[in-house]
C-alpha cells in the first residue's frame, strides 16, 4: 500500500465520503452511516486514513459492528492503513440525519424523528407528563396523525414504540436525540 | 468475516495512545496531585452506572409486559455505555495500564465506589422503578452540572449521557406517578418501596475529601449542591403520585462511595465477574 503514501495517487477525502455513503447501518440497512451523520470527519494523517465516528447511543451494541463494517468496506477499496477514532463531542443528534434519509426511514416503516423534541432532562420529563405527551408522530404506513405512544423505548436504543389508531399497525419511531 | 477494528493494531497500548491523542486536551489528566481523587471520583460515576445497569438488566426476559422489559433492557444498555466512558477515562487518569474492562471485572467489592442505593436487590417492580426514579432525578442534576465541568473530557461524557438520561427520568417519573396514583395495590407497593429506599437516597449528596478535591479543581459540583434541585423534582413527582415522603433521615445508609457496601454487592460481582475470574484474559 505504498501508493497511499503519495498524496497524488491516494484516494481523495471526497472519494472516501462517496464510499462511506454505501456503508449501511447494521440495524437499519436502508440508511448509510453517512446518512445518519455518525461519520464526523475523514482525513489523511500521513499515509494513514483517519475516520472519526461518533456513537448514536453510548451503549448501542451496533457501534462495534458499524466500525467493523466501515473498516471492511474501506479495505475492500484498497485502503491499507486505517484508523477509526471515537469522537464524543459534540454528541450525536438526530438533527444530523439527512432529509433524504428521513424519507428512506419512512418508506422502510420507521417514523423519522420530529426535531427539537428530545428529552433534555428533568424539566422535559415533567413537561411531557403534565402536557400528556403532545408529540404528534405520523404513521409511516397510512400517514394518519392519530397515533399513540406505547413505550418511550423500542427494538433498538434509538427507537420508541408507537401504534396507529387508524390502520392499527404498530410501528417504530426514531426518537429525537 | 472481517476483523474487528481493534484487531488491526494488536498493540492495545498503542491503540490507547492513538485514542488519547485524538481526544480534546485536558490538563487535569496530567495533574499528579489530583490523580487519586480524580480517579476515585470517576470510579464513583462509572460504578454507579455499572451496578445499576447490571441490576436492572436482571429484568431482561422477566419484565411484567414486553414494553417494560424492553425499556429496562434499553436503560441498562445506556448505563453500561456510560460505564464504558467513565471507567475508560478513569483508566486513562490512573495511567497504570488498566482498561475499563479491568476496572469493571477485576476489582473486588471494597474497591467499588457506587452508592449503596444502586446495589439493593430489585425485589419487585415498585422497588425497581422507585430506585430508578430516585437515582435518575439525581443523575440528571449531576450530568447537567457536569456540562460546565472544567474538564473537557468529563463535560463531553456528561453531554453524551445526559441525552439518554433525559429519557430515563421521563419514564421513571411517569411510572412513579401512574403506579403511585394507581390501584390500592400499586399505591401500597410504591409507598413501601419509597419507605425502604429513602434512607439510602441521601448518600448521593454526602461529600468527602474526594468530592472536595474534584470540586476545588473545577471538575464537579460538591454533592450537596445538587440536593435542592433533586428535592424539587422528587417532591413534585411524589406529590402527584399521592405518595408520602418519609419523615426519617434519608442519609442513614452510607459508605458505598468509600467502598463499604451491603452484602448484596458481592453477589452482583460474583455473577458479573465470574467469566474473567475463571478464564483470565478471555475475549471474544
Amino acid at each position: 500500500m505504498t501508493a497511499m503514501a503519495d498524496p497524488a495517487t491516494r484516494p481523495t477525502v471526497d472519494q472516501v465520503w462517496d464510499w462511506l455513503a454505501d456503508v449501511p447501518d447494521p440495524e437499519i440497512p436502508v440508511v448509510s452511516v453517512s446518512d445518519l451523520g455518525i461519520v464526523r470527519e475523514v482525513r489523511w494523517d500521513g499515509d494513514t486514513l483517519v475516520v472519526a465516528v461518533t456513537p448514536t447511543y453510548s451503549g448501542c451494541p451496533a457501534t462495534a459492528v458499524i466500525d467493523m463494517t466501515i473498516e471492511s468496506h474501506l479495505r475492500e477499496q484498497g485502503i491499507g492503513r486505517l484508523r477509526l477514532e471515537r469522537r464524543l463531542s459534540p454528541p450525536w443528534t438526530t438533527d444530523w440525519i439527512t432529509p433524504a434519509a428521513r424519507d428512506k426511514l419512512r418508506a422502510y416503516g420507521i417514523a423519522p424523528p420530529v426535531d427539537g423534541t428530545a428529552a433534555a432532562g428533568a424539566a422535559a420529563g415533567r413537561a411531557a407528563r403534565l402536557s400528556g405527551q403532545g408529540l404528534s408522530v405520523a404513521c409511516p404506513r397510512c400517514g394518519s396523525a392519530d397515533t399513540e405512544r406505547v413505550s418511550q423505548f423500542g427494538s433498538t436504543p434509538c427507537k420508541a414504540s408507537y401504534r396507529c389508531r387508524d390502520c392499527l399497525e404498530p410501528f417504530d419511531y426514531f426518537k429525537c436525540h | 468475516m472481517p476483523s474487528l477494528p481493534d484487531m488491526t493494531t494488536p498493540d492495545v497500548m498503542a491503540l490507547a495512545r492513538d485514542a488519547a491523542a485524538s481526544q480534546p486536551h485536558d490538563p487535569h489528566l496530567q495533574d499528579v496531585d489530583l490523580k487519586p481523587a480524580f480517579f476515585d471520583w470517576l470510579c464513583r460515576m462509572g460504578d454507579n452506572t455499572a451496578i445499576l445497569g447490571h441490576r436492572i438488566s436482571e429484568w431482561c426476559g422477566h419484565g411484567p409486559v414486553l414494553e417494560e422489559d424492553i425499556a429496562l433492557a434499553n436503560t441498562a444498555l445506556d448505563l453500561i455505555g456510560h460505564t464504558q466512558m467513565w471507567l475508560g477515562l478513569a483508566a486513562e487518569v490512573e495511567d497504570a495500564g488498566r482498561t475499563a474492562d479491568d476496572l469493571a471485572f477485576l476489582r473486588d467489592a471494597m474497591k467499588y465506589r457506587n452508592v449503596q442505593l444502586v446495589e439493593l436487590p430489585n425485589r419487585d417492580m415498585a422497588h425497581t422503578l422507585m430506585r430508578e426514579f430516585l437515582f435518575d432525578a439525581w443523575h440528571v442534576e449531576m450530568l447537567t452540572a457536569l456540562l460546565q465541568s472544567g474538564s473537557p473530557r468529563v463535560a463531553e461524557i456528561a453531554a453524551k449521557a445526559l441525552k439518554e438520561v433525559g429519557y430515563h427520568v421521563e419514564r421513571s417519573s411517569d411510572l412513579v406517578v401512574r403506579l403511585g396514583d394507581g390501584t390500592d395495590e400499586s399505591h401500597a407497593r410504591m409507598q413501601d418501596a419509597l419507605d425502604r429506599l429513602w434512607p439510602y437516597a441521601g448518600e448521593l449528596f454526602l461529600g468527602d475529601g474526594v468530592d472536595a478535591a474534584v470540586a476545588k479543581a473545577g471538575i464537579a459540583p460538591a454533592p450537596g449542591d445538587l440536593r435542592a434541585a433533586w428535592e424539587r423534582t422528587v417532591d413534585a413527582v411524589l406529590d402527584e403520585a399521592t405518595l408520602r415522603k418519609p419523615e426519617g433521615r434519608f442519609d442513614v445508609h452510607r459508605g458505598g462511595k468509600q467502598g463499604r457496601h451491603t452484602e448484596h454487592l458481592g453477589f452482583i460481582l460474583a455473577e458479573m465477574q465470574f467469566l474473567q475470574r475463571a478464564y483470565p484474559g478471555a475475549s471474544w
